[in-house]
């Protein structure tokens, strides 16, 4: 008998809240986090775009000055979003060697390596900061958040795009399930809307250009999306044995009862227009959790608003989940947060545990008129109670570079 | 224009208090930045370089080790500002 993974813990800074409250309120009453940049370099640079998802805190009103001056960014959001996970979870006693943190990034410290090139540029090497590289490393906010908890069983960092806190979620459920650990931090974080990234994105045409719409930019599956709009943040939740958990008495919000993982070997950027890696990645979380595609009520999409994205996702989770796919709500939550990239994935399995938890399914804003040909339930405008007993909820996140992750949570 | 010591005193008050959160009213010359300040090799060295700008003086690398109290690192930004 496999050893069941339980949630215990959430946390999160997002740009609907500094928390999990008012993010998840947030997200219920559909509003969008989705401002106009009020950055310098906007006009200077002539961005195409000229908003995003900032976070609705900014990191340094919670943390102290000198941890902001020794986290790049990725890495605050994250400790703020660790620092709830954990204090939520009880801050629970465990030996540190039966503690681990799986923390993603997609991007990485961007502002402190480009921050740190400019120095050397305008005044020489002499004025770099020495914690530049320890900054800008893409482990480093899972660094921070294991040396938090005194984590020993070992700190990890997946990499792989917008699917890289739903990779973390997995990661940490392996951990559990191999007798690793016994608690497992995990999450994803980013802090990207920085010139440069922003202006790969739009270069790419993968940005919403609507700058005079911010909050209705972000469109999910609907016919006249025209790209993502970038968003920041952090999405930590605290998982644990179901033994671990029932020993000392947690509180248990759901199950991550399934994992599936699979590439699609096919291009850099855009998906496999077939759906094909999307669709196995879905089949094998279905699996691995032991539900049918029966039993599953609800998926959190990872639904960008991108116009090659969304039709490829429709279509797989339309196969993945067969003839029943009729019956199951789909949100796209992205619609309201943006684009977390290394932060969607987890942050979106928050959302699909308090789905679940709480029986109602997230809306999915800005959607007047679906696509022809995207054949999917979407909750549209306000939220969809879900039904009692027993439920299942699939949570999907994919990435640049053909790596998609799917998440089956279950109510407890 | 030359900082006093008086002034570069309250520079590296400043720049540790950022940097470490130390109070600024705790850093004084007789103190020393490892056994007092409990400041490690890493945080002296973002101190430095942070001293450098503040002041626009150049502290070698191989200076810093000498560095052992406040008072030491005021006489020697002093000093490199004369100089």
């Amino acid at each position: 008998m496999a050893t069941t993974v339980v949630v215990t813990g959430l946390g999160t800074t997002s740009p609907l809240g500094g928390d999990v409250a008012s993010t998840w309120e947030g997200a219920l009453a559909g509003r969008s986090g989705v401002r106009p940049l009020e950055n310098d370099w906007v006009e200077r640079y002539e961005l195409p775009v000229s908003f995003a998802g900032q976070l609705a805190v900014p990191a340094a009103e919670v943390l102290t000055r000198p941890e902001t001056r020794r986290m790049d960014p990725s890495a605050q959001y994250a400790m703020v979003a660790a620092r709830e996970a954990w204090a939520d979870a009880g801050s629970p006693e465990v030996d540190g060697e039966r503690l681990g943190v799986v923390v993603a990034s997609g991007i990485g410290g961007v502002w402190t390596m480009l921050d740190a090139w400019d120095t050397i540029q305008a005044k020489g090497a002499r004025r770099v900061m020495p914690l530049t590289v320890p900054m800008l490393m893409p482990n480093s906010p899972a660094a921070y958040v294991s040396l938090e908890v005194g984590a020993r069983a070992g700190v990890h960092t997946p990499v792989s795009a917008c699917a890289s806190g739903a990779e973390a979620v997995a990661y940490g459920v392996e951990m559990i399930r191999s007798g690793r650990a016994d608690i497992v931090v995990v999450g994803g974080t980013e802090a990207a809307i920085h010139p440069m990234p922003l202006a790969s994105f739009a270069k790419m045409r993968a940005l919403s250009t609507r700058n005079d719409d911010p909050a209705g930019a972000s469109r999910p599956y609907d016919v006249t999306r025209d790209g993502f709009v970038m968003g920041e943040g952090s999405g930590v939740l605290v998982l644990e044995s179901a033994e671990h958990a029932a020993a000392r008495g947690a509180r248990v919000y759901a199950e991550i009862a399934g994992v599936g993982l699979s590439s699609d070997a096919y291009d850099i950027a855009p998906p496999d227009p077939s759906g094909r890696g999307q669709e196995l990645a879905m089949r094998a979380a279905l699996r691995d959790a032991d539900v049918s595609d029966r039993d599953v009520v609800h998926v959190n999409a990872h639904a960008t608003s991108t116009p090659a994205g969304d039709g490829v996702e429709a279509a797989a989770m339309r196969r993945g989940l067969g003839g029943e796919a009729d019956h199951v709500a789909v949100s796209a939550t992205k619609s309201m947060t943006g684009h977390l990239l290394g932060g969607a994935g987890a942050l979106e399995t928050i959302f699909t545990v308090l789905a679940v938890r709480d029986r109602v399914a997230p809306p999915t804003i800005n959607v007047t008129e679906l696509e022809p040909g995207i054949d999917i339930d979407l909750v549209r405008g306000t939220p969809r109670p879900l039904p009692g007993g027993q439920i299942a909820a699939l949570n999907n996140a994919f990435g640049f570079g053909g790596h998609n992750v799917a998440l089956v949570v279950r109510s407890v | 224009m030359a900082h006093s010591e008086q002034d570069i005193l309250a520079g590296l008050a400043e720049i540790v208090n950022e940097e470490t959160g130390l109070p600024t009213d705790s850093v004084l010359p007789e103190k020393s930045f490892t056994d007092d300040l409990d400041i490690d090799s890493l945080s002296m060295m973002t101190i430095v370089t942070l001293a450098e700008e503040k002041f626009d003086v150049r502290i070698p690398d191989e200076e810093v080790a000498n560095l052992a109290t406040v008072g030491d690192a005021v006489t020697f930004i002093t000093n490199a500002q004369e100089s």
